[in-house]
């Protein structure tokens, strides 16, 4: 039964695997009017929740004046264009809320390579 | 005749041509066999009846059905495989002939459809829950009234509650119709129907969709 739910999802575009910690670029189509552009939205994966079409990710970067800026995307949403993989991080959990109050220097993650 | 019998399947959701997601409720939907056409000259009144799900014979080979619905399903030139469920569908246009098989395209996609369910049971159920109550205060000395329903009417005068007065009491697994959902995907092939938005009852639960009564 589950199956015909299942048929109904969009099909992985092949994205690469993400992981929390993750320094990704995410490349998002913008529609204003009737004219389109990608925007890049870059930042480090804070979260990464749900399954199937639900699956979704939050991207979290400091904009200008240290404003924090956390953003949403449903990856299976045909919105997104690209996802760059940067760099994977050595993390110990799976939500990264802790980088909220972290600044400067203290909001560094220390780099794993794979 | 447009309706169909299906099983709620579960809810998910999908993205459209813009990358808006949609809620959906999934429905497996069909295929319903027509096991009988009612006509005003013979029952009085015009309807269909449509049969769902085929029922597996027993081990012992011998069918899951007593032998009057057996009867029903198999008369005359009528040989249909053992339904689970039958249920009428009220329509006035008789284009469906008896044993014709109806699939989910009964529907288009934008259709808008009703769909009548049964809703989950919830039990013997508070006035909080059924009634929508507001609950009692949990300080300032109060005890036991958090979610008491209150006065339920007056002393002597009239010496007696009002008849329909909201009380706790049965609530759910009662038949619920949804009215005027949009049909956003229809699959025939895998019997397959997504309506935009929830649909009464658990999954698994049996579900007519037909066509809306307004908006049409």
């Amino acid at each position: 039964m589950t199956d015909l739910v299942k048929a109904l999802e969009a099909e992985d575009r092949g994205f690469p695997e993400l992981f929390p910690g993750d320094t990704v670029r995410v490349h998002l189509r913008i529609v204003e009017g009737d004219r389109e552009r990608v925007q890049v939205f870059p930042g480090t994966i804070i979260r990464l929740r749900g399954g199937g079409n639900d699956k979704n990710f939050t991207v979290r970067r400091i904009a200008s004046h240290g404003v924090g800026v956390e953003r949403t995307f449903l990856l299976r949403s045909p919105r997104i264009e690209k996802i760059e993989v940067l760099r994977h991080a050595k993390v110990r959990r799976a939500q990264l809320y802790y980088m909220r109050e972290r600044r400067g220097k203290a909001a560094r993650l220390k780099e794993r390579r794979m | 005749m447009k309706g169909i019998i299906g099983k709620k399947v579960g809810m998910t959701q999908i993205f459209d041509e813009d990358g808006q997601v949609i809620p959906v409720t999934v429905i497996q939907a069909g295929p319903c066999y027509v096991t009988q056409v009612r006509t005003e000259e013979n029952d009085g009144y015009s309807a269909v009846q449509l049969g769902f799900e085929e029922l597996p014979p027993k081990r012992n080979g011998s069918s899951r059905l007593n032998k009057p619905r057996q009867g029903h399903l198999k008369r005359g030139a009528l040989d249909l495989p053992d339904l689970r469920y039958l249920r009428e569908f009220r329509v006035r246009d008789l284009d469906v002939e008896e044993g014709q098989l109806l699939k989910a395209d009964v529907f288009e996609r934008g259709d808008r459809v009703d769909v009548v369910g049964t809703s989950k049971g919830r039990g013997f159920a508070g006035t909080v829950k059924r009634h929508g109550f507001n609950r009692g205060p949990k300080t300032h000395g109060q005890s036991d009234r958090e979610r008491a329903p209150g006065s339920i009417g007056a002393t002597s005068t009239p010496g007696r509650v009002f008849k329909g007065t909201r009380m706790g009491g049965r609530m759910g697994g009662q038949r619920v119709t949804v009215q005027n959902l949009e049909v956003i995907v229809v699959d025939a092939d895998k019997n397959l129907l997504a309506v935009r938005g929830s649909v009464p009852g658990a999954r698994g639960g049996i579900l007519l969709v037909k066509p809306s009564r307004k908006n049409t």
